[in-house]
């Protein structure tokens, strides 16, 4: 099965598409492209960021055509097409999170790591990105790292903390 | 964040253990899927169903408060595929109930929706969760598997005739989404752009199907209310608005966080509950429900009490009950120049007069923020709304409008000395210190 699915999509490693599979099975036999937000997701975590080629294979495994599946990939905020660094930081800086240091906690960032928004450290440890509401606006100032790990409170210490931690 | 104080809790009684008191056997100790239980083993009717959820006058949590039962009631009876579909998309700016909800307390949202299954005659459902909060939607997959594990999902549940599914589908970072037939082209793998209606959801939904959709909170209540019955939940609240509610309370109180009080509580309480003012600031303005509606002055606002009635006739919106505080730190031209650079990235571009109206609002409030405003800027604002406002697919562009209007009306002098100045009313040094960021004293 996996060998199968390896040939239908060389790509992707088959622990990806077994996941993939997991998440096409969640909708009706005829809804496979329901997957394909999962399914990019699936395939950003293993490579790092979406290439088109990376999109138009995703697109092939799920049947759809690769223009669809680009659209998605463009349309959401949260896949990158283009390279990142190994920690992607986002910071929210809405205005609930701002009224608690939203603004200041990316100002803090920036100066740390001598980078601007949408921009990445030299040795391409970090990317730092704006974000807009995560939902968590009661834990304000509030972080993301790398899409999946939101990191709350984030005052001075926690931010020196968080930083020192990423290797 | 655990909750600290509440009156009545129904829907934050489960919250009493924080992250320990999340899994089925805790739920099933304080009485969960009894409801989904008593519903299968008395067959109760749908129609008996849908009227005792009326009863209730529980009004939709995620913003709009339309009646949840009457919803209900326009699925059509015959149809043979439906589905029943959670919007926990929860991206309004001050909104984080649903979050905190799926994290203390995911079962009684899923409770919730296989009754609302079983009400409406469906057989699937999904529960849209918002991007951000990766953590709350493993979470939420693991307590679906517990629910599968324990019979109440999958085929003959609980040994009835009614079979019913769920899943979680993941968001990946869209506020549109959070409009409900946004979100349903999201589930079926396309760009979140919203849906002309008619036809509404329950007739055309996902996958052209009839569809139900409700926020998570509104799911949530629905054991709750059944547990105690319509009425007796309606009388928690005040007429026309029954029930308890989540606030999420931000911005500058000394503890932000989820408080659960009965509609019709007074603001006042609110904000007590919240710790009152952060250092002991006045309080300048709040905006009652979530970044949408309309800021109130702090002496309209102190006046209101917390439920759908009460904040209209106050001339904002109860919303997502996203209640966002600002003291007199705040500079009102930088805070409204923040939320129209939210609805401008978020446009989804559809429609012409949000696309182009949100980048025009977001130039022109921020360059009377950068001290390049014209005496002219502030009709322009008002014009430009003129044309956003109901001309639209959806709401998003009246959402943009509302508050650069209602800035504008309550704060006029402010953005009037913005353009004849050219710098903030407020001390720039007096924001900074309102963030609470740097510690007092600190460069």
């Amino acid at each position: 099965m996996n060998t199968q699915n390896t040939l239908l999509c060389p790509e992707l490693s088959a622990e990806s598409l077994l996941k993939i599979d997991r998440e096409v099975a969640k909708y009706p036999a005829d809804q496979k492209q329901s997957a394909v937000m999962a399914a990019l997701v699936i395939a950003q975590d293993e490579k790092g960021w979406l290439s088109k080629e990376t999109i138009a294979a995703v697109a092939g495994y799920l049947g759809m055509p690769p223009i669809a599946a680009y659209e998605v990939a463009s349309f959401y905020n949260m896949y990158d097409l283009h390279p990142v660094g190994k920690y992607k930081l986002t910071v929210c800086t809405n205005l609930p999170c701002a009224l608690s240091g939203g603004v200041h906690a990316a100002d803090y960032v920036k100066e740390k790591l001598g980078i601007d928004f949408n921009e990445t450290t030299a040795d391409g440890k970090f990317t730092l990105k704006e974000g807009e509401c995560m939902g968590a606006c009661g834990d304000a100032p509030v972080m993301l790292v790398n899409n999946k790990r939101m990191c709350s409170f984030m005052l001075p210490e926690q931010i020196d903390k968080l930083l020192a931690e990423c290797k | 964040m655990a909750l600290i104080d509440t009156i009545n809790p129904l829907l934050t009684t489960g919250w009493a253990k924080g992250d320990a008191g999340w899994s089925l056997k805790d739920y099933e100790a304080r009485g969960g899927y009894k409801q989904l239980r008593r519903v299968l083993e008395s067959k109760m009717t749908q129609d008996d169903l849908i009227a005792e959820v009326k009863k209730s006058v529980l009004r939709g949590r995620g913003g709009a408060g339309f009646p949840t039962g009457l919803k209900w009631s326009f699925m059509p009876k015959a149809a043979p595929e439906k589905y029943v579909v959670c919007n926990t998309d929860e991206g309004e700016p001050g909104t984080f109930k649903d979050r905190d909800l799926l994290r203390f307390d995911p079962h009684s949202t899923i409770e919730g929706m296989i009754i609302a299954g079983y009400a409406v005659g469906a057989k699937r459902g999904y529960n849209y969760i918002h991007g951000e909060i990766f953590e709350i939607y493993q979470r939420f997959e693991e307590a679906l598997d517990q629910a599968r594990a324990a019979g109440y999902l999958g085929n003959n549940i609980l040994g009835s005739d009614f079979s019913f599914d769920l899943f979680a589908h993941h968001g990946w970072g869209a506020y549109i989404c959070g409009e409900e037939t946004g979100l349903l082209e999201s589930i079926e793998g396309k760009k979140g752009q919203p849906r002309y209606k008619p036809p509404f959801p329950a007739n055309f939904g996902l996958y052209g199907k009839p569809t139900t959709i409700n926020n998570t909170e509104t799911f949530a209540a629905i054991p709750f209310i059944l547990g105690m019955g319509g009425e007796a939940y309606l009388n928690l609240g005040k007429p026309n608005n029954g029930g308890t509610k989540l606030f999420s309370v931000s911005g500058h109180v000394n503890r932000p966080g989820n408080y659960e009080v009965p509609m019709g509580t007074p603001f006042a309480k609110l904000l007590e509950m919240a710790g009152g003012m952060r250092g002991g600031r006045k309080l300048k303005a709040v905006i009652p429900g979530g970044s949408s509606a309309p800021v109130l002055p702090a002496d309209v606002m102190m006046d209101c009490t917390m439920d759908y009635d009460s904040i209209a006739k106050a001339g904002s919106m109860l919303g997502s009950g996203a209640v966002i505080v600002m003291d007199e730190t705040v500079c009102m031209v930088k805070a409204l120049e923040r939320l129209s650079y939210f609805y401008y990235e978020e446009s989804c571009g559809q429609c012409t007069p949000c696309r182009e109206g949100s980048g025009w609002l977001y130039r022109v409030v921020h360059r009377i923020e950068h001290g390049q405003g014209r005496a002219e800027d502030l009709d322009l604002l008002n014009r430009v709304t003129d044309n956003m406002m109901g001309k639209t697919i959806c709401a998003l562009a009246d959402a943009a409008a509302f508050p650069v209007r209602s800035f504008i009306k309550h704060f006029k002098s402010e953005f009037e000395y913005h353009i004849e100045n050219k710098k903030c009313l407020v001390d720039p040094d007096i924001q900074r210190a309102g963030s609470g960021f740097f510690k007092a004293g600190a460069a």
